[in-house]
């Protein structure tokens, strides 16, 4: 009993074969948490141009939503070790996993209905957007310090 | 080709075994995490659908930019610490069931005792960045007045900005914020903070022997599932509040 216990270094192949995979996915993990986090920073900058491209923005908004997926992917096949289940199974929790696509969908759709309605007040009138400050400059830290002033 | 087929449907639920080949206990966690990701899932998507039905929402880059022990405003760097630290004790609870597959008593202990810390670790994080939030002082213009707000549940000191005296200075935002962010990360925080719990009621039982006694391992890989959840819950929380 306490010769198995005692054992800390990989026993066979295959068990440092496993080892290397699980430290592989986390790489994986980290490297497109960077690259997502490179995405928002440039999306960051990309704002400070009072004339940015809304397409570009959502463009990118749309490149981190798939990087987050697969790192979803990769977090329940590997470390949740579902890859390794029997197919059926695996069916039994993604199909209605599905549902999830129509649920946002239909969801953010309703949310975009709504500000549309209120901005023109149920369809009765013309939206004109309102110009708005974008490049606003970070609040310095001493500022935060400041007693009220005004 | 169809008998061989036929044959192996009747064996897989002809009765006696597990068609899926999985224990009671872990399809039931299973099944409890799909239950609970369509709970988050609900939560995530009615604050989508609400910040879309507004025309102004908070910038995430101006909220959450404070980082501990500095006074640099740098967007998005603490939470991507907390990602870090959370994505990292994944990695010591996978290490850890791998452990328990060996019947390696010791190393279970060690790749739990690391989650728990990253788990605790995560918590401080959160905790601070709560206080940092709520006890913030922000200007906001209210009724032609300058006053000083914290973000909670009722005030949102990240509308518009407007020009006032010569500077730009904030008004009001949406309200529905405070209570999104902090309904969300707080069911999530209580979701980590069970997990910790969990967590360290299996560091006891491993070091006190139960599962050596058992013969094998499964409770801690059912725990395991339930810390990974918590881990994928957290990216899409990471994913719909810090970057979209």
């Amino acid at each position: 009993m306490s010769a198995e216990i005692t054992t800390h270094l990989p026993v066979t192949e295959a068990d440092a074969a496993h080892v290397k995979r699980i430290w592989k996915a986390f790489w994986v993990l980290l490297i497109l948490t960077i690259i997502e986090l490179a995405l928002g920073l440039t999306i960051y900058y990309i704002e400070m141009n009072p004339d940015y491209s809304n397409l570009l923005v959502l463009m990118i908004k749309g490149v981190i939503c798939i990087l987050t997926l697969a790192k979803a992917f990769y977090i329940i096949s590997i470390f949740m070790h579902l890859g390794d289940e029997v197919r059926q199974f695996i069916l039994t929790l993604a199909l209605p996993a599905t549902l999830f696509i129509w649920f946002i969908t239909a969801f953010i759709a309703d949310g975009a209905s709504f500000r549309n309605l209120r901005n023109t007040d149920a369809g009765s009138r013309i939206y004109v957007q309102p110009k708005e400050f974008h490049n606003v400059p970070l609040e310095a830290p001493a500022e935060k310090k400041e007693k009220k002033l005004d | 080709m169809e008998t061989a087929i036929a044959q192996t449907k009747t064996k897989m639920w002809a009765g006696g075994r597990s068609p899926f080949n999985v224990s009671y206990g872990k399809m039931m966690m299973w099944f409890f995490l799909m239950s609970d990701s369509f709970t988050f899932g609900a939560f995530l998507i009615s604050y989508g659908s609400i910040r879309f039905s507004l025309n102004h929402w908070v910038d995430h880059n101006y909220v959450f930019n404070e980082f501990p022990f500095t006074e640099a405003h740098l967007p998005l760097a603490f939470v991507s610490l907390m990602t870090f630290i959370l994505i990292f004790s994944s990695v010591t609870m996978v290490l850890a069931v791998h452990d328990g597959h060996k019947m390696n008593q010791k190393g279970v202990e060690k790749w739990l005792f690391l989650t728990i810390l990253g788990g605790l670790a995560f918590l401080g994080c959160q905790a601070y960045e709560w206080t940092g939030l709520i006890t913030g002082q922000h200007e906001v213009l209210v009724n032609g007045v300058i006053e000083h707000w914290g973000t909670t549940v009722s005030h949102n000191p990240w509308g518009p900005m407007v020009m006032h005296n010569g500077h730009l200075v904030a008004t009001p935002g949406p309200v529905a914020f405070g209570g999104y962010f902090f309904g969300i990360t707080g069911f999530h925080g209580f979701h980590v903070f069970t997990g910790v719990i969990v967590n360290l009621v299996m560091l006891i039982k491993t070091k006190r022997g139960d599962f050596a006694k058992r013969g094998h391992y499964e409770m801690i890989e059912k725990a395991g599932l339930y810390w990974h959840f918590v881990d994928l819950v957290w990216v899409f929380v990471f994913l719909c509040f810090y970057l979209i």
